[in-house]
């Protein structure tokens, strides 16, 4: 019975109780009295009549108002602290249930007050220690992958299936290197997260070395193998991997710890092999290919021994001698001079900018000596093969000596290049020392100013297969110490990696895919939640492909494991070989100008094939785009076959009755920030963020699956419009 | 009977010390310079030892080893191979294609007049 019912109950059975209880009692009193005694008390009652009803209404009314009063803060009261107490209980407002009614009910309020305020307190806490804990596991997330892209080896880390989870810039340039690809991807088609290893690798060669690797774990060995591997693009790389263990229980790999996915440590030594191969045919030229020549020396030279020889052959056994001996000379030198790099000490020597070196010595002995320094002459061109420690302890070494025994008081800097070699001199007014003194600089251990050495200047000197020597510049009444050292190759310098303005740090790891398996489900049947796709977009010359309308610029981005990859995108301006459509221009804002000498589709599709290799094509209004793309597998033979969302369908099917389905109306919509539009790579972007506002839109109408978002696409009223 | 003796070498510089020293040793010298010459030789005029250089154009040393000792009219041609080649497994090639013996350049012409004699059975 509802509250109200009971008080309407009430409100009727109470006065009813109070008019049979009085008829009650004065029907007994009726009954007992005489007749006399009845006429009696008629005459006394009949005047009062009126007031005795008068005072049963007032007793009626004084009744029901107690009830009413009872009713609310004994039933009206209590039920609407359980409706307030029920609210706060499911939704964990902070508003108090209200305090009011009698002082019973107001205790129990308080009581429920004080728990819901425990209650609160108790989730603001796990709610901050969970906090922490994130924070925590993202600092060292963070701090792994700072340490990563500092280091300066490739680290790539797979899973067992050889999915990228992570890799360093190094790797990333490495690849770039490795690219067959125009520019635009950036290495990206053959690494980014999430990506097969085994575009680049080998899978065999990557399955022997894990079966190499689990072995040596089962035996207890350091499991740790290497193998060395050339790329499409003719270079070679060695490659350590090593295996990365599950902290599970219960494997059935040594020591009840599985196999879970590997690091593989890359380094080009293409270089490094070829200063070996060559090091060998040097060595070869000088063994093997003197060994005729000393034959034919020999040979003839034991001939002269016969003393019955005739004076023609004598001369002619003479002239072999002479003849070969000159040719195995020259032979030395070219070999000598050829292969002088490789002749070099093994010791292992940085490519260093000559600038860079002399401005390190500047600081060193500016600090360490308190000797001012300045520079001469200094070719910032030059690049050298040093080991820039020692040397420069060296250069320190002597200007001290220099300042405390000869009170130079200023060193100069001279960097000259001379050939394969590099001239360093360091120079100084003043007079000029004894070449015993020199001598002894550079014998003794270089031990100055609290540094000390087991090294000496001839030393550091031999390592560099250089060699010192002091001149004298009399006109100029000064002096230099020239070290000559070896010349290296220039080397580019590494393009810091491309990071888009605004952005932090490169998205170059993602150890949620540790758990990815190679789904033994068909592609349609997987949630979208978890596919990798490459969102894209192009811009054309006009909207006629069949009328030879062509791309000019392709875009796209990487979405892995509903994260999208700003850092993996692929951005390519196309030279259609027509000219532009003026009203397109007006769109994309994109200039003949800015298509002159810029590759042709033929070379870029097979970069962007690569890119969106093994992942679902989205983009706005794909049929339009899959058209174009479509009309050049006659002549590229490159086929996209793999499975296309449309965002334009989709948002169809979540939102039926919307007006336009325009990129912009929809992100609007879904509240996606639209920048650098009219890009091809910007509208990838808003297209990708799009998507992702819509795959739990779709999630929530039960739209989960591929197959799901391709068969509700498909039934959208766009789609039928359009097809 | 005098012993007959082939020299195959493209090089003239050793030619001419090997061929004075064998004809001061009483052999008679016949020379080729290439390979395909040695085997056109040695089929027409049988000689009974062939000093054979590895290194040659047309034809390697080892080529004309092998079809010389593979030839049943051919195969009892002595064939002492000199090479400036002196790693092991191609003085084990040689002497696998049929070479009788084997000898390294820079070579004693000393220790290869002794070498030849008693190849052909002659007292050293």
């Amino acid at each position: 019975m509802s509250p109200r019912a009971r008080l309407t109950l009430a409100t009727i059975a109470v006065p009813l109780f109070l008019l049979l209880t009085l008829a009650a009692v004065g029907g007994i009193l009726w009954v007992d009295l005489s007749a006399e005694e009845r006429d009696a008390f008629a005459g006394l009652l009949a005047p009062r009549v009126g007031l005795m009803f008068v005072f049963v209404a007032l007793a009626a009314s004084c009744a029901i108002a107690a009830v009413r009063q009872l009713h609310r803060s004994y039933v009206a009261m209590p039920a609407r602290l359980a409706e307030e107490a029920r609210v706060l209980l499911s939704t964990g407002a902070a508003r108090p249930v209200g305090v009011a009614g009698s002082p019973e009910v107001r205790a129990l309020v308080e009581t429920i007050n004080a728990l819901a305020e425990h209650r609160r307190s108790l989730e603001d806490d796990v709610a901050e220690r969970i906090r922490a804990a994130m924070n925590s596991v993202e600092e060292e997330k963070n701090r792994l992958a700072a340490l990563m892209s500092e280091l300066t080896q490739s680290v790539i880390v797979c899973n067992l299936e050889g999915r990228v989870l992570l890799y360093n810039g190094h790797a990333r340039q490495q690849f770039r290197a490795l690219s067959e690809a125009p520019a635009a991807a950036g290495g990206g088609e053959l690494l980014g997260l999430g990506r097969s290893i085994y575009t680049v690798f080998d899978r065999a060669l990557v399955d022997h070395a894990l079966e190499t690797v689990r072995h040596r774990l089962l035996r207890g060995i350091q499991a740790v193998t290497h193998f060395v591997t050339t790329t499409r693009s003719g270079q070679l790389l060695r490659v350590q991997m090593a295996p990365v263990l599950s902290g599970g229980e219960g494997g059935v790999v040594a020591g009840g710890r599985e196999v879970s996915g590997f690091i593989l440590l890359l380094d080009n030594i293409t270089r490094n092999f070829e200063t070996e191969s060559r090091r060998d045919q040097m060595l070869h030229t000088l063994t093997e290919g003197n060994r005729a020549a000393l034959a034919n020396v020999r040979a003839a030279a034991e001939m002269l021994d016969y003393a019955d020889l005739q004076e023609e052959l004598r001369e002619r056994f003479r002239k072999v001698i002479r003849d070969e001996v000159q040719a195995m000379s020259q032979l030395l030198d070219r070999t000598a001079t050829e292969f002088a790099d490789s002749l070099k000490a093994r010791w292992p020597l940085e490519e260093m900018l000559g600038a860079d070196l002399v401005a390190a010595a500047q600081r060193r002995i500016e600090q360490v000596v308190s000797l001012p320094t300045k520079l001469e002459e200094v070719d910032e061109h030059l690049w050298l093969k040093v080991d820039s420690f020692s040397l420069l302890q060296a250069l320190t070494y002597l200007a001290h000596r220099l300042s405390d025994e000869f009170e130079v008081r200023e060193v100069r800097f001279r960097l000259l290049s001379n050939g394969r070699l590099v001239h360093l001199d360091m120079i100084w007014s003043g007079q000029a020392m004894s070449t015993e003194t020199v001598m002894s600089w550079e014998l003794e251990a270089m031990q100055f100013a609290g540094e000390s050495s087991p090294l000496s200047v001839r030393d550091v000197i031999e390592r560099h297969d250089g060699e010192m020597w002091m001149e004298r510049e009399k006109v100029r009444h000064r002096a230099f110490f020239r070290i000559t050292l070896p010349a290296a190759v220039p080397q580019v310098a590494l393009e810091a990696p491309a990071c888009p303005a605004g952005e932090g740090r490169p998205e170059y790891y993602d150890f949620d895919l540790f758990s990815w398996s190679e789904r033994s489900r068909a592609l349609d049947d997987r949630p979208l939640a978890e596919l990798a796709y490459t969102v894209f977009d192009t811009e054309t010359t006009g909207l006629n492909p069949s009328q030879g309308d062509e791309i000019i610029q392709i875009g796209a981005v990487r979405i892995v494991n509903g994260k999208l990859l700003r850092g993996e995108a692929f951005e390519q301006l196309i030279d259609p070989g027509r000219p532009l459509d003026p009203e397109s221009v007006k769109v994309h804002g994109i200039t003949a100008d800015m298509l002159a000498g810029r590759p042709a589709i033929a070379t870029v599709l097979p970069a962007f094939h690569a890119f969106a290799a093994d992942t679902v094509l989205v983009a706005h209004n794909a049929a339009f785009d899959m058209r174009f793309l479509q009309l050049k597998e006659a002549a590229t033979g490159l086929r996209f076959d793999q499975p296309v969302l449309d965002t334009l369908l989709l948002s169809a099917v979540i939102h039926p009755n919307q007006e336009s389905h325009r990129l912009e109306a929809i992100a609007d919509l879904l509240g996606v920030e639209v920048v650098g539009r009219h890009t091809a790579v910007g509208d990838a972007l808003v297209t990708a963020e799009v998507f992702l506002a819509l795959v739990p839109l779709l999630a929530a109408k039960g739209i989960v699956t591929l197959r799901q978002a391709r068969e509700a696409a498909e039934q959208s009223y766009y789609a039928r419009v359009r097809y | 009977m005098t012993k007959k003796i082939l020299i195959v070498d493209d090089e003239q510089n050793i030619v001419i010390s090997l061929e004075f020293l064998m004809k001061r040793e009483g052999f008679d010298v016949l020379v080729a310079n290439d390979g395909d010459e040695a085997v056109r030789r040695i089929r027409a005029e049988q000689p009974d030892l062939v000093l054979l250089d590895v290194m040659m154009p047309k034809k390697s040393g080892f080529e004309v080893c092998q079809e010389i000792k593979a030839d049943p009219k051919t195969q009892a041609t002595c064939i002492l191979m000199l090479t400036a080649k002196g790693r092991d497994t191609e003085v084990a090639k040689g002497l696998a294609l049929g070479a009788d013996a084997y000898m390294t350049k820079p070579f004693s012409t000393r220790e290869l007049v002794a070498r030849v004699r008693s190849l052909l059975g002659m007292e050293a």
